[in-house]
This record gives C-alpha cells, structure tokens and sequence, in this order.
C-alpha cells in the first residue's frame, strides 16, 4: 500500500457511512428509528442554551449561584441538566481579570447536558493545539 | 500512545475558524455516524468510551489531521466493530466497493494498570509531579504536561482509570485531581505562552497514577 493512498482516502466519509449502515440493517445490528431518535435527543435535550439557563438563574438567585459554584454537578441537575458526559461538572466564574476556557486537547470532550455537542472550532487541531499554549492569541482572534 | 491526537502544545496550527450560528450537525452522515457510536458503545455493548477513544487515536495520522470529527468517529467506530467481531473488514469493503479506511492495530503489550489505592492521596495545595510515562496504548496524560509540577486544586470523585478501561483491564476507579501547572513551567521560553505578566495557567484533570509527590 502507498504512502499517498494511505494519506488520505479515496471515498467519501458519507459514502463509509452508507456502507456501514447497510451493513448493521442487513445484520440486524441497528433498531429502527435508533438514528432519529439520538439526533432528537442530542438536538432538543442538549444545547448551549441549557447552560445559559444555568447562568442566568444564577445572575438572579445568589443562593442558586452558591450552589452552583460549590456543586456545579447538583446545581445543573436541579434544573434537569445531567446525564452522560455531564457526570461532573465544575463551574468556575469569570472575573475582570480571570477569563476560563476549556478545552480537550486529545478528543473533543464537554459537558453535553449543559453545553450540547460541541462546535467545529472546539474540536478542531488549531484550537486543541493553540488554546493551552497561547490563549490570549486564540482569543484576540476568536471575538 | 504519543500519538498525533495528543495535540496540546503543538505549534505551526493556523487561526480558528468560527462559524457563527452553527448547527448540530452540518449533514446527515454525521449525525448517523455520531448515532452509530451511541449505538455500539450503549446498545450493542461491543465496547466501552475508553476503547472508542483509543480506536479513533490508532487511526493513520495522516487521515487523522485531515479527517474531519464526525469522519474520525466513523473510522473509530468501524474499526471497534470489525475488531470486536460484530462486522468484518471484508463485508465492509463489499459494501463500500473499495478499501474501508479503518484505524491501526493495539500495540502488542499495551495496557497501563491502575496504581492507586485507597482513599485519595493528595489533597487541595499538594505539590504533584506528573509521571514520565510513555505509554504505547490508552493514556489521558498529555505529553505536555508529563514530568512538569504543579499543584492541587481540585479533587474529584473516583472515575474508572482509562489506560485499563481501553485494553479490557477490567475497572478500577481512582480518584481524579485538577492540577494547576503555570505557564512558564509548561513553555518556559515561548513569549507567546507568557505575555501580559505570565499570568496563564492550565489546569488537568489526570487520574492519581499518573502523579507523584513533587520533591
């Protein structure tokens, strides 16, 4: 095999997928309307928004915000934000002179139940790679 | 692994690309291929989180860096399933009318064992050393933060160790600590990582076999 056909492959990522989803049918591998059924749950039950409700709660309630910032894993849960990926989770405030990231730099982890499935930039070599080691460049860039 | 996921600190990346109002999922395949991986990990049980990540790690590096996320699952998803025995790399090169891309084999030998024991050994302000451990399998330990100090400031709750869990070691859970590591003894002579008064810090979280007591 080439160094070159190696590299990188021939076929389209969607046309893989097709392959394999045939493949699990044909086996009786995949439940009827199992794909459905993830998506509606990562697109409606997970999202960004549900920590922005956290975040708000938190500009009104200061007992809440206490909470939160003692127990971000009950804090969420009490507005019904848990579940997988989200089995600990630790809030940290920003201050005028603190500004917090996150980041995975060896796959592309979150906290799905508070932050949804994570977006392109997180994910990406550039912000992996950079974040940890140049943050005050990658956010000059990124506003 | 040192593989080319482990990308933290890596230099020569270009800017980040922000799309503004991004969707979930950008087309259909991703979304089956995110699905698949729901499928095989809680459905199917034929592996767990641990070993997906490592399936995905194993993957040629010149495919991982030009594979998009969603592509890079596929390829760790397909190649847990052939490697566990539910499909075969042949059945799925019929299907797709041509070679399937699939991840690398495990290294022979690898397989990290949980080390801690009892009750958490550090506690918040502890002075901690990352091992030195080069692994050939599953680690969480970035090598940028590996035989650097740092300090205690957060202890989680026992998480079942990864170098195990990936290699079918069977779980153990040990605690888990935040380790806060300053950016000037992380990068000490890059100007980049220690503008405005080498303020920066990175904090870890890594599980208690990969740290020491700092001397």
């Amino acid at each position: 095999m080439s160094a070159r056909r190696r590299s990188v492959p021939e076929s389209s990522p969607a046309s893989r997928v097709e392959a394999l989803d045939g493949l699990l049918r044909e086996k009786n591998l995949l439940p009827e309307g199992f794909v459905d059924l993830v998506v509606y749950q990562v697109e409606t039950e997970m999202s960004a928004r549900n920590g922005a409700k956290v975040v708000a709660r938190a500009w009104v309630d200061p007992a809440y915000r206490a909470r939160l910032l003692t127990d971000g894993t009950a804090a969420c849960a009490e507005l019904g934000f848990h579940g997988p990926q989200g089995e600990y989770i630790v809030v940290l405030e920003n201050t005028p002179s603190i500004h917090n990231a996150i980041v995975c730099t060896q796959c592309s982890c979150t906290a799905w139940p508070v932050l949804g499935l994570p977006p392109d930039w997180y994910k990406s070599p550039e912000y992996r790679a950079r974040v940890v080691r140049e943050p005050r460049a990658i956010f000059r860039e990124m506003v | 692994m040192d593989g080319i996921h482990d990308l933290g600190g890596l230099s020569g990346f270009g800017a980040v690309d922000v799309e503004s109002g991004e969707p979930t999922f950008h087309e259909r395949w991703e979304a089956i291929a995110f699905a698949f991986n729901i499928l095989g990990i809680s459905v199917l049980r034929a592996y767990n989180v641990d070993e997906y990540r490592h399936a995905v790690e194993r993957m040629e590096p010149r495919h991982y860096l030009a594979a998009s996320y969603y592509e890079r699952v596929l390829t760790g998803v397909a190649t847990l399933l052939v490697e566990k025995g539910m499909i075969t790399r042949g059945e799925l090169n019929a299907r797709l009318g041509g070679e399937f891309p699939l991840s690398h084999a495990v290294a022979a030998g690898s397989g990290g064992k949980s080390t801690a024991r009892g009750p958490a050994r550090f506690a918040v302000g502890a002075a901690v050393t990352v091992r030195n451990i080069r692994p050939s399998g599953h680690t969480r330990v970035p090598r940028y933060v590996r035989g650097k100090r740092g300090t205690v400031v957060h202890v989680a709750p026992p998480f079942p160790f990864p170098d195990a869990m990936a290699h079918g070691g069977g779980r153990r859970d040990e605690h888990t600590y935040h380790v806060r590591f300053e950016a000037n003894e992380l990068w000490p002579s890059d100007p980049a990582a220690n503008d405005v008064g080498s303020s920066e810090a990175v904090i870890v979280d890594l599980w208690e076999s990969y740290l020491e007591a700092a001397v």
